[in-house]
């Protein structure tokens, strides 16, 4: 059960019910939003938030994104200065 | 024209009945609209390209039973008339000729009935088709949903062009007409279960131009319009009848953003969605240009691409090279694709 | 796609790929004498033959398929009661598209659907509370189907059933939780496992301390991943690193959406709406202690099991499953799906066997779908 899309929270549709309307790429659906609401139930718009089967389950933390991302980018640095440093070798060792 | 006033709003039994009630509803919301000049129960026609030697008589037949039969981007109409011309088409014919039978519900409204014609009219006026005859039944209700409309069409293949799959030979690329998947999303939309809401309309329309432009330009082997199933589907079709291999490319399909939003919802994959104005057709890689160029310059056609091409072996086979070159297959749909949550 | 598409990055997904080769290579793992990683959840596993990262990786890594498909474990006689509700006078019975194709002793949801059964698809249990509100004459019953992710949308929509005062809404409830069968799998002496990718929308709810068994108990490491293909290959490298500097933790590699203890408000509304079976059966796994939930009895009034006397309410029947089906050897990773007998020939997406052909996310329709069992060289 693992089908979740991240989403943006783009207005309260239902305060009773706590219901607000999420967008994932220009598609829009009505979801409950109970779970990520931690203090005023309008403070959600504007966030993104994990969708799944019509509720938002987690917000997505933005900079802990950044921070993936860096890490992964950080292989290909990685991976960049690993060739750099075989290619500094063969040229010592007169290979290339 | 002249729209016969009608005394009741929706369609009884009495107006299948043969008699009066129902010579006034063909009438009113048929032959007034297809053939304002009148309308035998034959239609006898001649087209000087039926004479040509060499020339073949392209026939196909469909039945429509789309639900809802109002949708974003058109209706049952649209596509019963777009369909029928766009198989006459994508076999290389000119299409010519079109009739129509309509079951219909009891307790369809009528001017449900005028609208789902007036498409009719509007797409077989852009297609430069007639509908030279049809026929009309009542049947109670819950027997049908609505109204099905099934269209058989007429048209004619000039001397020297086939388009056939076994055709296709290795090398020859694949190209689509546009972004891919529209309809099948439009439609799941529309129907309401899921509760989305969305701006995409269905793709539906006649490709009959297109193709007079690209056999005019290029040496297509063969075509096929991408209805249910989706590309997926005709794709398979089509290396299953040339025992080919076919490969496409992740990266080179052409999708909307909306469609890939439905489909990350709902866990649908957009290369199975249905179509009702897409094709893909096969060239010769070294005329793929003039293709593409050919397509381009029709109104169907803007979108028009390379998706991949046909390769040796394993035959038969459909694969996708993945957006980081990693291979998978693209398989035969099975049943119909439901929506996950996994 | 924000939050999705940077996941799909293939120069980013080079460089995972030949971390987790040297990785490979430093432990010393071939394809004779593999690392054997266990990706628990379904999810996962659509994931990486969807993008064909079993042949991306090195060959030294062997991905066992773990028991996270709910669909999959769910045992046949859960299927026949769902029929058996839904072919009630007065019934909507709704589910989630992935339960309709699943074979049950006579007929699959499906096909009840096809014999005149009013058997809905829904996207979300919210949806079925709609239903109900619209249609007050008739019987709505929701199918909880799923793990710890689905698990609080049920218990949110039980409670506003409540608050509402519907009369005419019930759920079969057939969630599971997922330490207990890891548990299971761990304690089989059979079973050779170097470590495990968690389950990341699982844990949005839980968080990451109900893994922590894994680690200090059994001392494999786990690592909680996201569902793009760079979550993925960053996950186990992150498994293959431990495993090589012979450690054994729980990390959290979709930190961006898994809190680390879990969702407050999930959490709460699971444990005021359900509380654990003593025991519940798996597809493939038997029965398993503490691993099912069902509905408490201050919601007694929401729960099928009750109000229609079905299923465990009533003492549970195990059926037996079709001769040849494997389904369980599989499941829990003792068979791949192209070792079993019936894979291809007597078992096929047109005519499914068992659930893990039919299921999107079952190794075997993963395999049979996107080309496992048969040979795909990848494009040079």
């Amino acid at each position: 059960m693992c089908l979740g899309i991240p989403g943006q929270i783009t207005a309260i549709t239902d305060p009773t019910r706590m219901m607000a309307m999420a967008e994932v790429s220009g598609v829009r659906r009505e979801v409950n939003v109970a779970p990520i609401v931690t203090g005023a139930l309008e403070d959600v718009v504007g966030k993104w938030a994990l969708i799944h089967v019509g509720f938002a389950m987690a917000e997505i933390d933005e900079d802990e994104a950044a921070k993936t991302l860096e890490a992964l980018r950080g292989l290909g640095e990685a991976q960049e200065t690993l060739e750099a440093m075989a290619a500094g070798d063969a040229a010592l060792e007169g290979r290339a | 024209m002249n729209m016969m006033r009608l005394k009741q709003d929706t369609v009884t039994l009495a107006h299948g009945g043969g008699g009066k009630a129902m010579r006034d509803l063909i009438e009113s919301v048929f032959t007034s609209v297809f053939q304002p000049d009148g309308m035998e129960d034959q239609a006898r026609l001649m087209d000087a390209a039926l004479q040509e030697p060499g020339a073949r008589l392209a026939f196909t037949t469909d039945s429509f039973v789309v639900d809802p039969v109002e949708f974003p981007g058109g209706d049952i109409g649209k596509i019963a008339v777009c369909g029928t011309v766009n198989d006459l088409a994508v076999g290389g014919a000119k299409p010519l000729w079109l009739s129509a039978a309509f079951i219909i519900e009891e307790g369809t409204e009528i001017a449900l009935l005028r609208r789902i014609v007036e498409s009719m009219r509007i797409e077989a006026e852009k297609a430069g088709v007639r509908i030279v005859t049809g026929d009309t039944k009542v049947v109670g209700r819950g027997c049908a949903d609505k109204v099905f409309i099934t269209t058989s069409g007429v048209g004619v293949i000039p001397a020297g062009r086939t388009l056939s799959a076994d055709r296709i030979q290795e090398g020859d690329v694949a190209i689509v007409n546009g972004v891919l998947g529209d309809h099948g999303a439009a439609i799941l939309a529309a129907r309401g279960d899921m509760m989305l809401s969305t701006d995409i309309q269905s793709d539906c329309q006649g490709l009959g131009h297109l193709m007079q432009a690209v056999c005019a330009a290029a040496d297509v082997r063969a075509c096929r319009d991408a209805t249910r199933g989706g590309v997926a589907s005709a794709l398979n079709e089509m290396a299953e009848a040339c025992g080919l291999a076919i490969e496409i490319e992740e990266t080179a399909l052409p999708l909307r953003t909306e469609v890939k939003g439905v489909c990350e919802i709902l866990g649908l994959d957009p290369l199975y969605l249905a179509n009702e104005g897409t094709l893909v057709l096969f060239v010769p890689e070294d005329q793929a240009e003039a293709a593409l160029a050919a397509m381009k310059s029709t109104e169907a056609g803007q979108g028009a691409c390379i998706i991949g091409k046909a390769k040796k072996g394993p035959k038969g086979q459909v694969t996708m090279r993945t957006l980081f070159g990693g291979a998978r297959i693209v398989d035969m749909l099975v049943g119909e694709q439901l929506p996950r949550i996994c | 796609m924000k939050y999705a598409e940077e996941f799909r990055d293939p120069k980013a997904a080079r460089a995972a790929l030949d971390a987790i080769a040297r990785v490979c290579d430093q432990i010393g793992a071939t394809a004779e004498n593999p690392v054997r990683i266990m990706e628990i959840c379904g999810g996962h596993t659509h994931a990486i033959f969807r993008y064909g990262l079993d042949k991306l990786t090195h060959p030294g890594i062997e991905f066992i398929h773990g028991p996270g498909c709910p669909v999959c474990v769910l045992p046949m006689s859960r299927v026949d009661e769902c029929v058996q509700l839904a072919e009630q006078p007065n019934v909507i019975f709704t589910t989630f598209g992935d339960a309709m194709r699943v074979p049950g002793t006579r007929k699959s949801l499906l096909q009840a659907k096809a014999d005149g059964a009013d058997i809905r698809m829904v996207y979300s249990p919210l949806d079925a509370l709609e239903l109900a509100r619209r249609n007050p004459d008739k019987e709505v019953i929701f199918f909880g189907l799923g793990f710890e992710t689905t698990t609080p949308s049920t218990a949110l929509s039980i409670q506003q059933a409540s608050r509402e005062g519907l009369t005419n809404f019930t759920v079969f409830c057939n969630h599971i939780t997922v330490p207990p069968p890891i548990k299971a799998l761990l304690d089989d002496p059979h079973m050779k496992l170097d470590g495990f990718v968690g389950p990341g929308h699982v844990s949005m709810v839980i968080g990451t301390h109900p893994y922590d068994f894994i680690a200090d108990d059994y001392g494999k490491p786990i690592v909680v991943a996201g569902f793009e293909p760079l979550d993925l290959l960053q996950s186990v490298l992150m498994v293959l690193e431990q495993i090589r500097d012979g450690k054994a933790t729980v990390q959290n590699q979709y930190a961006r959406v898994v809190p680390e203890h879990g969702n407050p408000v999930s959490i709460a509304a699971i444990n005021d709406v359900y509380e654990q079976r003593p025991s519940f059966e798996w597809r493939g796994l038997g029965e398993i202690d503490h691993s099912g939930l069902r509905i408490r009895d201050t919601y007694k009034a929401f729960d099928a099991e009750e109000k229609f006397g079905i299923g465990y309410a009533t003492g549970a029947r195990s059926v037996q499953e079709p001769e040849g089906c494997e389904c369980g050897a599989v499941m829990t990773g003792r068979m791949k799906p192209t070792q079993c007998p019936m894979f291809g020939k007597g078992c096929t997406p047109e005519m499914p066997l068992g659930a893990l052909m039919v299921s999107s996310e079952g190794a075997c329709a993963a395999y049979y779908q996107y080309g496992g069992a048969r040979a795909v060289e990848a494009a040079e």
